[in-house]
């Protein structure tokens, strides 16, 4: 990668692996922008940088992950996604064929979403300024009349419902990372969940929250709607869906999964009397199979994540400030 | 004719102290009064034995009394007094008097309890002015009847007469009661005896909450008691009838024998005898030493009364017992002890067989109290039921401070004047419940000694509920880094002000720079401290996994070895030996510790004692009970700037030939290194003294050892007595630097 000055290299290397591997009709007007029409209504618009090392892992690498991601932020407001920009910082050296790789896999993950990137921008940083490959994807959608998920809508009483396992994309990225040798592969589970929405709010459009448990995992994404509603939590350990080879290697490792990123799973929370036919929706759907309801929303003024353990006790399910440090005397 | 007016502070009032000044007065012919008030009890008393009068009232002060201060001035003689009178409590004022610590029955009630011609016979609630409940079933102050546990039970004639006369005993006894009046048993003692005899495991309302009760000799109830409790091998306490049939089951000193008979009747930690009477295997695995704990409530002997078959009198007291019941705290989950009679059958119906309650409510909540001889003095090993709410006095008055303490095994301390008070055991903030008797504990005591704080003092640590709790406050708060406030607490209940040196030997706080530390040479001067050196750093896999795991900090001594490669061949058997390897090579979530706690496990790994702990500690403490003289591997560790590297003696530990040799070898060889690398600081710097604390402390082995060492090397080494050594112990340090902080 010597493309740095913004050159004829540049404009090469933008023609020819972007520009082809994107290809739609806004792009190809090859315009700095797009301009299009929009259907009338809510609109959102959300903007996300990735940073991921390894750049590929297993179950995805970091461009379909910019698609997934952002696509996950339009989707967890109800909505359905229309159009995306990508964003890349390429550092020097930065084998061409390594973002080969990156490109075709984004340009298929936005296939796969049926989303287009509509423009784009490419920077390239001196060696040792970056890390291979950052992206920036921004992306807007429409939300669908009547559905207004939100943080902060979160009551007493409520259901709190999670689409699949917990923890596999960080520590899929982990185990790969540091090559802990374990004997089963974890997988990623980066992947765009609008569909599972759509499916979710057409049969339950009062969703009163929608989330996806991305960095700090399912506990710190809790905590934060906990606080935004003003309300506590109460889980169960044993409904938590978590796959045998996460639980072993976060045993391995100390770490808890709660805190584990995810990347293709989402929290559902809505009224009691709504969750059963809202799981019936999510395990009909691919992305939804291991769908479970995994604990209830509580009046409390301390806004505690609580959990009931497999051994019958209750811990709290703490906000950390950083890094899980260690607590023990 | 001379008239004194007599100042008394302390702890008098609520302990009969007024009937003993009118007793005093009468038997010196002392005419005048007496009255309490916010600052403890005044008194005016002339005659020509009021210098005799003043003398006894501290000589012959109630047993539960404690006299801070005796201040007399001449004041004008009146004529034509005639006789001593108690006055009514003048409760304007600042609150400066506090409340008693909880008692054990005194003799002179036993004698009623057992007499069948006294009106109190077998009833298992009196008490009078100088035995029974206090603190916890104090709601708030002045300490009056309507503000306790027994604002519900009006008194009968008979008991408002005792309580109205002034030579009785039970004068202003705000607790006193009787059969007719006062609180009743669920269920009676006799019918009590028979459901443990049967195997059965009672739940019993005791003082400071319920306790899980059982036969201490039948293997199948206490197996059961361990799995329905989900207590992974924590030892059982003991409770027995007398010293006599304590000293059957326990080599006790004259001392300890007094420390397991004092009127706080806590646990006491002694050396198990190898001839005891058979109890069953799971009341303390493999430890060298039992808990055992006498009878403080009148219902706790009218059990072992109805075990010696309910003879008249006390004669039976004296005599040994074989009835050895285990009593645990009824604290399902890690929550805080129960207390209450429908939390009891909602949290306790799964674990007891029976529940035994009665209506006296338990307005506090106080665990029993564990006490150990260590290195030639008692230490506190947990402060709780008839400790607390004891000060511990300062060198010099302080500003009001409320420290919140740490983690684990918690406890808060607020300062009111000279006088630090640090709570009873809380417990790990790791659960709602605890937090709320955490926050619930900081109203209390605030309230109880009036003290509206200025400054809030808590663990260094970011994550820790007391941290956030003591940020929500708004009130200047001061960080205080874990080992600071270990040394610190020795040094504030030594009352020493100047710098000193200290050895923090301990599991895990968190350094300045975010890094795990527990093996620290610390200066603490002042407000501030310096650190002169640390323990060599082990690789901690897993982070705090790792602190129940004691075989992956062996891994990480044979990986400081450069022996990596042994590491999957010698704890395949413990986990995943490979995968822990490789955290350690490549440091995935392997932070490097300076802990001694570490340094233990790792000497437990390898000589295999309980690689895979059931609870944090486990380890060291079965480590411990193994030695019994410890041996000193000559040339096995090494100083260098200020670092103390014990990695040869691991290596050494390899090869022991078992594990009683490599205990032997481990603390000998601690102990000599850690003189031999205070020693030329202390000397440097000519002091003779330094403070030791740390949860490795609680290790009498060691503590004996550095005591003894540091003694023959010219330096009195002064260790923690009064606060727990362990994190119980925090929250005195936190507030004492604080103080210092101001
Ligand atoms: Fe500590
Ligand atoms: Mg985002
Ligand atoms: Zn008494
Ligand atoms: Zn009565």
């Amino acid at each position: 990668m010597t493309h740095g000055s913004g050159g004829k290299a540049m404009a090469q290397l933008v023609r020819e692996l972007f520009a082809a591997a994107f290809a739609n009709p806004l792009l190809d007007q090859g315009n700095d922008q797009a301009a299009f029409d929009v259907p009338g209504g809510r609109m959102v618009m959300t903007t996300d940088g990735f940073v991921v090392s390894p750049l590929f892992f297993p179950g995805g690498d970091i461009g379909s992950l910019a698609v997934h991601g952002t696509v996950n932020d339009i989707a967890m407001a109800g909505a359905v996604p229309l159009h995306l920009t990508a964003a890349f910082i390429l550092e020097e050296g930065f084998p061409l064929a390594d973002l080969k790789r990156l490109v075709d896999s984004m340009a298929a993950a936005a296939r796969d979403a049926g989303v287009a990137i509509v423009s784009g921008d490419t920077k390239v940083v001196e060696r040792g300024k970056g890390d291979g490959v950052f992206i920036t994807t921004t992306g807007i959608g429409m939300v669908p009349p009547g559905i207004a998920p939100s943080g902060d809508r979160a009551r007493p009483g409520d259901a709190i419902l999670v689409s699949g396992t917990m923890g596999d994309h960080g520590v899929a990225i982990m185990s790969t990372r540091d090559n802990l040798g374990f004997d089963t592969a974890i997988l990623s589970d980066s992947a765009a969940l609008h569909g599972l929405v759509a499916a979710m709010v057409a049969e339950v459009p009062d969703l009163h929250v929608l989330r996806d448990p991305t960095r700090g995992g399912l506990a710190t994404t809790l905590n934060e709607i906990a606080h935004q509603s003003g309300v506590g939590m109460r889980l169960s350990e044993a409904a938590i869906p978590l796959r045998a080879e996460v639980a072993a290697a976060c045993e391995l490792l100390g770490l808890d999964p709660l805190y584990a990123a995810n990347e293709g799973k989402l929290i559902a929370i809505c009224a009691d009397a709504d969750a059963d036919r809202l799981l019936t929706v999510m395990r009909a759907h691919p992305l939804g199979r291991d769908a479970a309801r995994i604990g209830a929303v509580v009046e409390d003024s301390h806004r505690f994540v609580q959990m009931e353990t497999r051994f019958g006790g209750r811990r709290i399910v703490d906000w950390l400030t950083g890094e899980q440090l260690p607590r023990i005397c | 004719m001379r008239r004194l007016q007599i100042r008394v502070r302390g702890l008098v009032q609520g302990v009969g102290f007024r009937p003993h000044v009118h007793a005093q007065a009468l038997r010196f012919g002392v005419t005048g009064w007496v009255r309490n008030d916010s600052q403890g009890v005044l008194i005016e008393g002339q005659g020509d034995g009021v210098a005799a009068f003043v003398e006894a009232l501290t000589a012959q002060a109630p047993p539960l009394a404690r006299i801070d201060a005796v201040e007399s001035v001449e004041c004008p003689a009146l004529a034509g007094e005639t006789s001593f009178a108690i006055h009514a409590s003048d409760a304007s004022g600042v609150v400066a008097t506090g409340v008693a610590a909880d008692a054990a029955v005194c003799p002179a009630c036993l004698a009623e309890l057992f007499d069948p011609s006294d009106r109190r016979h077998r009833y298992a609630f009196l008490n009078c002015a100088h035995c029974g409940p206090r603190f916890t079933i104090t709601r708030r102050l002045p300490y009056d009847r309507p503000q306790t546990a027994m604002a519900g039970f009006p008194l009968c004639p008979a008991c408002a007469a005792e309580y109205d006369d002034p030579t009785d005993r039970r004068f202003h006894a705000q607790p006193t009661a009787c059969p007719d009046c006062g609180p009743r048993l669920s269920c009676p003692p006799e019918v009590i005896l028979d459901h443990l005899r049967a195997g059965r495991i009672v739940a019993l309302k005791g003082l400071g909450g319920f306790h899980l009760v059982c036969d201490a000799t039948r293997a199948d109830t206490v197996e059961r008691l361990r799995r329905v409790k989900q207590r992974n091998g924590k030892p059982f306490a003991l409770m027995v009838a007398n010293a006599a049939s304590a000293a059957r089951f326990v080599a006790l000193s004259a001392e300890e024998r007094a420390l397991l008979t004092g009127h706080a009747r806590p646990i006491l930690l002694a050396r198990r005898r190898a001839d005891g009477p058979v109890l069953a295997p799971g009341v303390a695995p493999d430890l060298a030493w039992l808990g055992v704990m006498l009878p403080y409530t009148p219902l706790h002997h009218l059990l072992f009364h109805e075990a010696a078959g309910r003879p008249a009198g006390t004669g039976w007291m004296e005599e040994p017992q074989d009835l050895a019941l285990v009593m645990t705290s009824a604290n399902p989950g890690g929550e805080p002890l129960v207390i209450d009679n429908d939390e009891a059958r909602a949290r306790l119906g799964g674990i007891a067989d029976v529940i035994v309650d009665h209506d006296r409510p338990i307005i506090v909540r106080a665990d029993d109290s564990v006490t150990r001889w260590l290195a030639g003095a008692p230490a506190v090993l947990r402060r709780g039921r008839g400790r607390v709410p004891e000060p511990i006095r300062l060198a010099h008055p302080v500003p009001p401070i409320l420290a919140v303490g740490g983690h684990l095994k918690t406890a808060i301390c607020v300062t009111r004047g000279d006088e630090a008070f640090l709570s009873q055991h809380i417990g790990d903030l790791d659960n709602a419940a605890t937090i709320g008797f955490f926050e619930e504990t900081v109203g209390h005591l605030l309230h109880l000694l009036g003290v509206a704080p200025v400054a809030v003092a808590h663990d260094a640590h970011p994550d820790f509920p007391s941290t956030r709790f003591a940020e929500r406050l708004g009130l200047p708060i001061v960080a205080v880094q874990h080992h600071h406030a270990h040394l610190a607490a020795v040094l504030a209940e030594h009352r020493v002000t100047e710098p000193t040196l200290g050895l923090a030997l301990d599991g895990f706080g968190l350094g300045p720079g975010g890094e795990s530390w527990g093996g620290e040479l610390l200066r603490v001067e002042g407000a501030g401290f310096t650190r002169l050196g640390r323990l060599a750093r082990l690789a901690q896999p897993g982070g705090d996994v790792a602190a129940r795991q004691p075989w992956r900090m062996a891994a990480a001594a044979l990986a400081r070895m450069g022996r990596a490669e042994e590491i999957p061949a010698r704890f395949a058997a413990h986990g995943p030996a490979e995968g822990v390897r490789r955290m350690i090579e490549r440091g995935i979530n392997a932070p490097l510790t300076s802990s001694c706690g570490r340094w233990f496990d790792a000497a437990c790994g390898i000589l295999g004692v309980r690689p895979l702990a059931g609870f944090e500690g486990e380890a060291p403490m079965v480590l411990e009970s193994l030695v019994h003289r410890p041996r000193v591997a000559e040339g096995t560790w090494s100083v260098r700037d200020g670092v103390l590297d014990l990695t040869p003696l691991l290596e050494r530990l390899l090869t022991a030939t078992d594990a009683t040799e490599g205990a032997e070898l481990f603390h000998g060889t601690l102990i000599a290194a850690l003189i031999a690398w205070a020693l030329p600081e202390l000397r440097t710097r000519g002091e003779r003294r330094i403070a030791l604390s740390g949860g490795c402390l609680m290790n009498a082995v060691l503590a004996a050892g550095l005591v003894d060492g540091f003694a023959a090397a010219g330096v009195a080494a002064l260790l923690p007595r009064q606060a727990p050594a362990n994190d119980g112990g925090l929250a005195l340090g936190q507030a004492w630097v604080a103080a210092r902080t101001l």
